[in-house]
C-alpha cells in the first residue's frame, strides 16, 4: 500500500507493506535511526516519537496509521542547527551515557515542557515513567529536564 | 623511561578544579547521541544487507528428532534456512564459551535450555525471515528438565551434557579457598555463629539495546567485517579466527555505538556466528537483531547462586571467621567469563572489609536446562555476590548480637595502616581508608536521627528500615601472571600519535558502551601531555584501527586502560624532552615540564609548548641524535594488582504495612574509586548502578516453571525500574589513590551495582525487625515482604 505523512516537515511517500512498524519504517525505510527500537511489549520507550505533537510509542504504531499526519523524530528537535533547550539540557547535566533511551526520553521530556514549562520533579517523573532507562538512574533525566526549564524561563523573560 | 608520580593519599580532596585534565567536563560523545546520530548496531545499512532470524526451542529439555526446512525456504523473501546438522558439515555447530566449555551454534543432538538456537533463516528483510520461521517444522522428543540447581547433581537426574564424552552427571567444577581447619577451628570456640542461606536469584542485564550483528564477507579479498554489540572487540576477533578458520587479520571487528553492555554483551553468541556464516554462504552483508524475549531467554544472565553463609564472633562484636558453601548454577553451557585460575571469579572476596582470623569458602557448580552465560550485569567477576553474601551475614550476626550495623561495621574495619592486606582467601587489597567513608556516609544520612525516626515510628506501628553496605571490590583484571580469558592476557594496549599541529590521536582496546571513555580517556591524556581533551581524539572499538587488549569489562577500563593511557602519554612526553631539550639547547635535566610545554629550570621566558616540539618532531632539520621523527609512542600495559575501590551505602526504606510495597525514601552512596577522572561521569556511574540494586533487590528476577519454561521472556514480566521506583540519589566520595596505578584511579563502573543491593535488603529486613524477621531473600516484591511479615519468608527458588 501505498502511505503519504510528513515526518519533521518533510512530506514523504512510500509503498509499504501493510503491517510495516512506524519505527521500522523510520529505521528501515526513511533511514532516520535515531528513534530506536528496545521490547516487544510496549515497555521501554526507546521508540517514541511525536505524532501531531503527541509523544507515541512508534513501536505500537502501524506505518500506515501515521498516513496524513505529522511525525516528529529526534533528527527534527534541532531547530536551523541549534540544539533545543532540552538536548542543551541533557548535555549539561549528564542526562544520557550510552545514549540508547535518549531520542525517546527527549521528546517525551518536550512534549512535557511545552504542556507544563515548569514541571516538578514529580511530574516529570510521572512523565517519563513509561520508558527505561537502564544506565543514568533517572536522577540526571529529571535534572536535565529542570535545566531546560529554568534556560527557557530565562530566554523568555530576555526576550 | 617513564615518570611515576607518587600519589599522595588525599582524603575529601575534591579534584573538579583542575583545569586542563582531569575534573567535571561535559562529554564529548553527546552532540551525536543528542542529534539521532549515534551509530548503533542496528543502524548499520549496507547495500544489499539481508536479515537474519533465529528459530529457538520452546522446550527446556529434548532432543530433536527432525527439522523440516523445505516450506521455510519455499518463503517469499527467503535466501538461506540452516540447521544445525547443516553447519556440522561444516565443522561449525558447536563453538568454545569464555569457560572452556562448548556451546551449541545451532542444536545438533539436543535442546538444553528453552530458547536455545535451533535454525535460522536469512531473507530480504526482517518480516520475511520472521515469517519464514514459522514455517520450520521441528519434531521434539521432550525430555525431563533439570531447573532447580539442587536436584542437578541427585544421581537421578537427567544428564544434560550427554555431548561431552564421558559426562555422567551435570557437575561443572568443584573450587575452595581459604583455610578450611583453621576456620573450623574458630567457629568450634567462638562465642557467637550466625548461618543464614542466602540466595542471590538470576537476574538478566538486559541493556536497552539488545545484542546484534552485521556480517559482511568478501569473498573476493577474503576478509569479514563484522558489526556487532561487543564489550570486547579484539577477544571476539582472536576467537572467530579459531572458530571459523579465517585468518586473524582477515576479520575486522568493529564495536560501534552500544546501547548499554553491563556484561550482557562479553560472550560470543551463537547469533554473531550465524550471522558470519550467513553472508558467507549467501555472498551478501546479514544483519541479525535478537529481539528483547530472545535477549530475556538466551543471553548472559547473572548470579544464580545458592549460598549458606556463616558467621563466627565474640560476644562483644569482633568477628572472627567467614565460611561459606556455595551452589552455582551455570546453566546448560559454562559459559562464565572468568579468568581461568578463576572459576568462580573473584568470588575469594567474600571477607569484605574486615579484619578477620580465618574464611573459607567451598563451591561446587552444575549444569541446569537453562540460559548459560553467568558473566554479566556489572558483577565484577562474581564479586556481587561475594559482597552481599558477607554484608547480609554480617547483618545476620548486627541482629543476634542487638548491636546497631554501623556500629558493628566500624568495630571490625581493616585499618589504615595494615594495607597493603592480605585477606584470609590470599587477596592482596592494594590501599583502603575504610572509616572516613563509613562516617561520611552516616553524615549525609544523618544516622543518628534516622534511628530515633525509626523508634518513633516504630512505636507507631510504621515500617521503616535503614540499612547499610559497605563493600571492597577487586577490579582491573588483571595481572597477565594470573590472569587470561581463554589463555588471552588480560593486558591493554594504548597508542598515543601527536600530529605535526599539535592535536592527538589515542587508539583504546577497550570499549565503551555508555561509560564516556572518548571523554575520560581524552582528559587522562590531556592531563598528562597538557593538550586541551577537546584536541585529542579516543578512537576504539574497530580492531583495525585500535591496538589488542581484552576489553571493557569488570570496571577494568580505567584500571587496565586508564593507566596504559596515561604512561603512554608519559612515554610520549619523554621524548618531547628530548627534542625540547634540543629545541632550547639546554640539557634535559635542566628543564622543568610545566603542564603543556618544557620550560628552562630557573628561567620562565625559555619555554616550548608541546605543539611546537610536536612540529619540530615531524618538520625539516636535524633531531637530537638517537631521535627518531615523529611524536608517537605505543605500550602494553600489565597490572601489577588489581585495583580496590570502596564505598558506604545506607538506604532507607519505608514499607506500606497494608500492602508490603517498599519504597526507596533515601539512598546515601559514598564512593572511594581513587582519583577521580570525571566526577560527572563517576556520579553518572553511580546513579546507574544503584538503579541496578534497586532492580535486582525489589523487581528483578529471571525465574523459570518446573517444565523450565523461562518466566522472564518479557519487560512485562521481568521487571526494571522506571523512574517511580527509584529516589534522588546522594552521593559523596572520599579518594585513597592505588598505590601502584600510574593516576591512582580505581575503578568505579560497577561499584554501585555491587554495594547497593544489600544495603537496599538490610533496609528491607531492618524494617520488617519487629516481626522477628533476620532475614529475607530478593527480590523483595510486595507478596514476598509480606510472606515475611508472617513469618513465612521462603526462598525464591
Ligand atoms: S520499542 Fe519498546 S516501547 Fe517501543
Ligand atoms: S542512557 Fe543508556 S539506556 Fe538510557
Amino acid at each position: 500500500m501505498q502511505v503519504t505523512m510528513t515526518v519533521n516537515d518533510v512530506e514523504v511517500t512510500r509503498e509499504i507493506e501493510g503491517r510495516l512498524l512506524l519505527v521500522h519504517f523510520l529505521r528501515d525505510v526513511l533511514s532516520l535511526t535515531g528513534t530506536h527500537w528496545g521490547c516487544d511489549t510496549s515497555n521501554c520507550g526507546t521508540c517514541v516519537v511525536w505524532l501531531d505533537g503527541e509523544p507515541v510509542k512508534s513501536c505500537t504504531v502501524l506505518a500506515a496509521m501515521a498516513g496524513g499526519h505529522e511525525v516528529r523524530t529526534v533528527e527534527g528537535l534541532a531547530k536551523d542547527g541549534q540544539l533545543d533547550p532540552i538536548q542543551e539540557g541533557f548535555m549539561q547535566c549528564h542526562g544520557l551515557q550510552c545514549g540508547f533511551c535518549t531520542p525517546g526520553m527527549m521528546m517525551t521530556c518536550r512534549a512535557l515542557l511545552d504542556k507544563n514549562p515548569d514541571p516538578t520533579d514529580a511530574e516529570i517523573r510521572e512523565a517519563i515513567s513509561g520508558q527505561i532507562c537502564r544506565c543514568t538512574g533517572y536522577a540526571t533525566i529529571v535534572r536535565s529536564v529542570r535545566w531546560a526549564s529554568v534556560h527557557e524561563a530565562a530566554a523568555e523573560v530576555t526576550r | 623511561m617513564t615518570t611515576v608520580h607518587e600519589p599522595k593519599l588525599t582524603t575529601f580532596d575534591d579534584n573538579d578544579q583542575k583545569p586542563v585534565g582531569h575534573g567535571r567536563m561535559l562529554r564529548k560523545e553527546d552532540p551525536r547521541f543528542l542529534r539521532g546520530r549515534g551509530r548503533y548496531t542496528d543502524d548499520v545499512q549496507l547495500p544489499g544487507m539481508l536479515h537474519l532470524a533465529i528459530l529457538r526451542s520452546p522446550f527446556a529439555h529434548a532432543r530433536i528428532l527432525s527439522v523440516d526446512i523445505s516450506a521455510a525456504e519455499a518463503s517469499p523473501g527467503v535466501k538461506l534456512v540452516v540447521t544445525g546438522a547443516m553447519l556440522a558439515e561444516k565443522g561449525l555447530a558447536w563453538m568454545p564459551t569464555l569457560s572452556n566449555d562448548v556451546q551449541a551454534v545451532l542444536a545438533t543432538d539436543k535442546v538444553r535450555f528453552q530458547g536455545q538456537e535451533v535454525a535460522f533463516v536469512v531473507a530480504d528483510d526482517r518480516y520475511a525471515a520472521r515469517d519464514a520461521l514459522e514455517l520450520i517444522d521441528v519434531e521434539y522428543d521432550v525430555l525431563d528438565p533439570v531447573v532447580d540447581a539442587r536436584r542437578a547433581l541427585e544421581p537421578d537426574a537427567p544428564l544434560i551434557r550427554d555431548d561431552l564424552a564421558g559426562k555422567t552427571n551435570n557437575h561443572v567444577f568443584d573450587w575452595e579457598t581459604g583455610d578450611e581447619a583453621a576456620t573450623a577451628a574458630v567457629f568450634a570456640s567462638a562465642d557467637v555463629v550466625v548461618t543464614e542461606d542466602i540466595v542471590y536469584p538470576r537476574v538478566h542485564p538486559a541493556p536497552m539495546e539488545t545484542c546484534g550483528a552485521v556480517a559482511d564477507f568478501d569473498a573476493i579479498d577474503g576478509k569479514l567485517r563484522l558489526w556487532s554489540t561487543t564489550q570486547a572487540p579484539h577477544a571476539h576477533r582472536t576467537l572467530y579466527a579459531i572458530v571459523a578458520g579465517i585468518p586473524e587479520h582477515k576479520i575486522q571487528v568493529i564495536a560501534p555505538d552500544i546501547g548499554g553492555g553491563f556484561g550482557n554483551k562479553v560472550p560470543i553468541y551463537p547469533g554473531y556466528v550465524c550471522a558470519i556464516v550467513g553472508s558467507i554462504l549467501t555472498g551478501k552483508p546479514v544483519k541479525w537483531m535478537e529481539d528483547r524475549s530472545e535477549n530475556l531467554i538466551s543471553t548472559g544472565f547473572a548470579r544464580d547462586y545458592l549460598m549458606r553463609g556463616e558467621i563466627a564472633a565474640t560476644r562483644d562484636g569482633k568477628i572472627l571467621a567467614i565460611r561459606t558453601n556455595v551452589l552455582a548454577d551455570h546453566g546448560a553451557f559454562n559459559g562464565t567469563a572468568a579468568p581461568v585460575k578463576y572459576p568462580a571469579g573473584f568470588f575469594g572476596v567474600f571477607t569484605g572489609s574486615y579484619d578477620i582470623e580465618a574464611a573459607y569458602c567451598k563451591m561446587t557448580a552444575v549444569y541446569t536446562n537453562k540460559a548459560p552465560g553467568g558473566v554479566a550485569y556489572a558483577c565484577s567477576f562474581r564479586i556481587t555476590e561475594a559482597v552481599y553474601l558477607v554484608e547480609r551475614i554480617v547483618d545476620c550476626l548486627a541482629y543476634e548480637l542487638d548491636m546497631d550495623p554501623a556500629e558493628l561495621r566500624l568495630k571490625n574495619f581493616i585499618q589504615p595502616e595494615q594495607f597493603p592486606y592480605e585477606t584470609k582467601t590470599g587477596w592482596v587489597y592494594d590501599s583502603g581508608n575504610y572509616e572516613p567513608t563509613m562516617r561520611l556516609a552516616m553524615d549525609i544520612a544523618g544516622y543518628a536521627d534516622l534511628r530515633r525516626e525509626q523508634a518513633e515510628k516504630r512505636a507507631r506501628g510504621e515500617l521503616m528500615g535503614i540499612g547499610i553496605s559497605f563493600f571492597t571490590e577487586a577490579v582491573g583484571a588483571g595481572p597477565r601472571k594470573d590472569m587470561d580469558i581463554l589463555g588471552l592476557g588480560m593486558a591493554d594496549g594504548c597508542e598515543l600519535r601527536i600530529h605535526p599541529t599539535g592535536k592527538a590521536v589515542v587508539r583504546l582496546s577497550v570499549q565503551t558502551q555508555g561509560q564516556g571513555h572518548e571523554t575520560t580517556f581524552a582528559q587522562i591524556v590531556a592531563e598528562e601531555i597538557g593538550i586541551p581533551p577537546a584536541d585529542i581524539e579516543v578512537v576504539h572499538g574497530d580492531t583495525d584501527q585500535t591496538p589488542f587488549g581484552l576489553g571493557t569489562y569488570g570496571s577494568r577500563s580505567t584500571p587496565v586502560s586508564g593507566a596504559a593511557a596515561a604512561l603512554v602519554a608519559r612515554k610520549v612526553r619523554d621524548k618531547a624532552q628530548l627534542i625540547a631539550s634540543a629545541m632550547l639547547e639546554v640539557s634535559v635535566a635542566d628543564l622543568d615540564w610545566v603542564k603543556g610545554a618544557f620550560q628552562v629550570k630557573g628561567d620562565p621566558s625559555k619555554s616550548v609548548t608541546i605543539q611546537a616540539i610536536a612540529m619540530r618532531a615531524h618538520g625539516a632539520g636535524d633531531l637530537p641524535d638517537g631521535v627518531e621523527g615523529g611524536l608517537e609512542a605505543q605500550i602494553c600495559y600489565n597490572p601489577s594488582n588489581l585495583t580496590y575501590p570502596h564505598g558506604a551505602y545506607i538506604c532507607v526504606v519505608d514499607i506500606d504495612p497494608g500492602t508490603a510495597q517498599v519504597k526507596v525514601r533515601r539512598f546515601i552512596a559514598v564512593d572511594d574509586c581513587g582519583t577521580r577522572i570525571n566526577p560527572m561521569i563517576i556520579e553518572g556511574q553511580v546513579h546507574g548502578g544503584l538503579t541496578d540494586g534497586v532492580g535486582m533487590a525489589l523487581m528483578e528476577m529471571i525465574a523459570f516453571d518446573e517444565d523450565g519454561n523461562c518466566l522472564g521472556a518479557s519487560l512485562m514480566d521481568y521487571l526494571i525500574p522506571t523512574a517511580l521506583e527509584v529516589p534522588d540519589w546522594e552521593t559523596g566520595f572520599t579518594v585513597t589513590p592505588s598505590p601502584h596505578h600510574p593516576i591512582g584511579a580505581k575503578g568505579v563502573g560497577e561499584s554501585a551495582t555491587v554495594g547497593s543491593p544489600p544495603a537496599i535488603v538490610n533496609a528491607v529486613v531492618d524494617a520488617l525487625k519487629p516481626f522477628g524477621v533476620r532475614h529475607a531473600d530478593m527480590p523483595l516484591t510486595p507478596s514476598r515482604v509480606w510472606d515475611a511479615m508472617r513469618g513465612q519468608a521462603t526462598p525464591p527458588i
